[in-house]
């Protein structure tokens, strides 16, 4: 049983924190919304916990099939150009970000 | 008149040379213009590109080398990528992205000589179940404006309803070809996972996507899914196993075939006119020799929690590729690299999306994965099993596709949580990874009632005999809403 103390420990510290995992920047009222909503989903979410799982296998994938593995050669061609068309800001075949290191 | 055609009306059209497919395409092009602005259901039409393929089509038909699809109108939902063509996937993320190539779907579509008319309008990146949340405004539905075609793939239903376009492709990752083809009265195909590439589709949840079509009926899915099926070695998941000739095979008898209807699909909480539907539908089909058999799928109510942590879970992972560097929305002027990620995603993504993503972010951290994500993988193995069961004792399990008709606009605005029961019939297919058709079976209150038709796996073509039965005993399926006549 996931117990109502990990529920209530969905806090705003708890929203600020998955925020900054999952990159994304949350406005005090974004935060408060994300919050009331993720805690109404993990309720629906916890109905999972009337039945019993001990030792059933998890199921990763519907069919029970491994992802196929090709031969390990070169199969594409370089078209970093025109793939880098797309890109919001490139210089001599980069991508340019702010600054990381002073 | 010429736009109420089926896809083989329209073949032996062109064939016979009775109209050219750059007259055809002309139709379609100046009905979905003429009629977006109404039902939203497109995000681009290319209109010049369009009578370019009709014409080289029309090539095509003169020489004697086309098929059967060749110079028929299709238009694509905007998750697939097109080549030198936007392909936002309803979202500002992607407004800006103009796609290197196309995916497998469009490339077979085309091969088979299909003109592309346009791309439709979608839930922002496939999340959703009423097409609200795309960046480009809601689709709307054309049995009634004040309501919502369903989701994620609204557009290609409304547009087909509306017979803007003879069909259009979609994709299924928790009931997004199903449910809108059940809103808005029109045959949706969701085949069995693997079964049709999906190379160049972009990725919502990798272990449940799949692609299929949206038509006026199940012989034109049929033979759109004859162009659609096969294998890929471009997409790890492709099943490694030829496609087939569904429609030559179409009419196969459905004497003896056991249906099995779920106890707990003709549940209470299902609107009385939507089970009066299904139950003289399933009459309908005893009529044609169908025995009907009640079963129980009794993890149906689980199927839900299960699907809303393990479909948020593989979207935050699938989404963490947006990141404001490659391609795609960059937010103005970051301060720093966090920022510059953090920034472009709150800024490129919608609500839906990033409730999604913080959804699948919580149940895969630390602390939290077995309680949540590795109990929902339990639940979809225990899930699985409960059909792996059922198909031992019948052939076919039917029942709703979804609980209501469409619903209004805005009605779960608020509520995440509702929209998301409204799917309630159609993620289990997902889970288990099996075929699933919804076709038009009657109205309530002048909105459409969809039939879902679920099968065992690689059972595509026997949903689609059944359905194709129903339809030729039936006439739901040719219903038009009457401005769009």
């Amino acid at each position: 049983m996931i117990n109502k103390g990990l529920l209530m420990s969905v806090d705003k510290n708890e929203i600020t924190h998955i925020a900054k995992l999952a990159k994304l920047h949350l406005t005090a009222d974004s935060r408060q919304r994300y919050g009331a909503d993720l805690r109404r989903i993990l309720v629906l979410v916890e109905q999972m916990n009337a039945v019993q799982t001990d030792g059933v296998q998890p199921l990763a994938h519907p069919l029970d099939i491994s992802a196929r593995l090709r031969p390990d050669v070169v199969a594409e061609k370089d078209q970093r150009d025109r793939f880098q068309q797309g890109a919001p800001l490139v210089r001599d075949g980069y991508y340019l970000v702010p600054k990381v290191i002073d | 008149m010429i736009h109420q055609r089926s896809l083989s009306e329209l073949s032996a059209l062109l064939a016979g040379g009775e109209i050219s497919s750059v007259e055809l395409t002309q139709h379609y092009l100046e009905r979905s213009s003429r009629h977006n602005d109404a039902l939203n259901c497109y995000i681009s039409l290319f209109p010049e590109e369009a009578l370019a393929q009709a014409r080289q089509a029309d090539k095509r038909l003169r020489n004697k080398q086309a098929g059967p699809l060749t110079g028929i109108p299709i238009a694509h939902k905007d998750i697939f990528c097109t080549l030198d063509k936007k392909t936002s996937c309803g979202s500002r993320m992607l407004d800006n992205f103009i796609a290197p190539y196309d995916a497998a779907v469009v490339e077979r579509l085309h091969e088979a000589g299909m003109v592309m008319l346009g791309k439709t309008n979608m839930d922002e990146f496939a999340m959703g179940s009423s097409s609200e949340s795309s960046y480009y405004g809601p689709v709307l539905n054309p049995w009634k404006r004040t309501c919502v075609p369903g989701g994620s793939s609204g557009g290609s239903a409304a547009a087909v309803a509306a017979r803007l376009i003879p069909a259009a492709t979609a994709t299924d990752t928790g009931g997004s070809i199903r449910q809108p083809a059940a809103f808005c009265g029109v045959t949706g195909l969701k085949p069995t996972y693997g079964r049709v590439s999906r190379y160049g589709m972009i990725a919502f949840a990798s272990s449940l996507d799949q692609a299929g079509p949206i038509a006026q009926s199940a012989a034109d899915a049929a033979l759109l899914l004859t162009a659609l099926a096969g294998f890929d070695p471009r997409d790890s998941t492709s099943v490694e196993r030829a496609g087939k000739d569904y429609l030559g095979d179409l009419n196969e008898e459905i004497t003896g075939i056991r249906i099995g209807v779920p106890a707990e699909y003709l549940d209470h909480s299902n609107a009385p006119k939507v089970t009066t539907a299904i139950n003289a539908a399933l009459a309908e089909l005893e009529g044609a020799g169908a025995e009907r058999r009640a079963i129980t799928l009794p993890t149906t109510p689980l199927s839900i929690p299960a699907y809303y942590v393990i479909a948020p879970a593989e979207c935050s992972s699938n989404l963490s590729r947006y990141d404001g560097v490659r391609f795609g929305y960059r937010c103005a002027d970051p301060g720093s690299l966090d920022d510059l990620f953090c920034r472009s995603r709150s800024e490129g993504f919608g609500a839906e999306v990033q409730r999604r993503i913080m959804t699948g972010t919580y149940v895969l951290s630390a602390g939290y994965y077995d309680a949540y994500y590795l109990k929902a993988q339990q639940i979809r193995r225990l899930i699985r099993d409960d059909f792996i069961h059922a198909f031992k004792q019948v052939d076919v399990i039917i029942g709703p596709t979804s609980p209501t008709t469409a619903f209004a606009l805005h009605t779960h605005q608020d509520d995440p949580v509702g929209m998301y029961m409204a799917d309630i019939y159609t993620v289990s297919a997902n889970l288990a990874g099996l075929p699933a058709i919804s076709i038009p079976a009657g109205f309530a209150d002048g909105l459409p009632v969809g039939l879902q038709i679920i099968g065992n796996y690689f059972s595509e073509q026997q949903l689609l005999n059944i359905a194709h039965h129903y339809q030729q005993r039936t006439d739901w399926h040719r219903h038009i809403p009457e401005e769009f006549r």
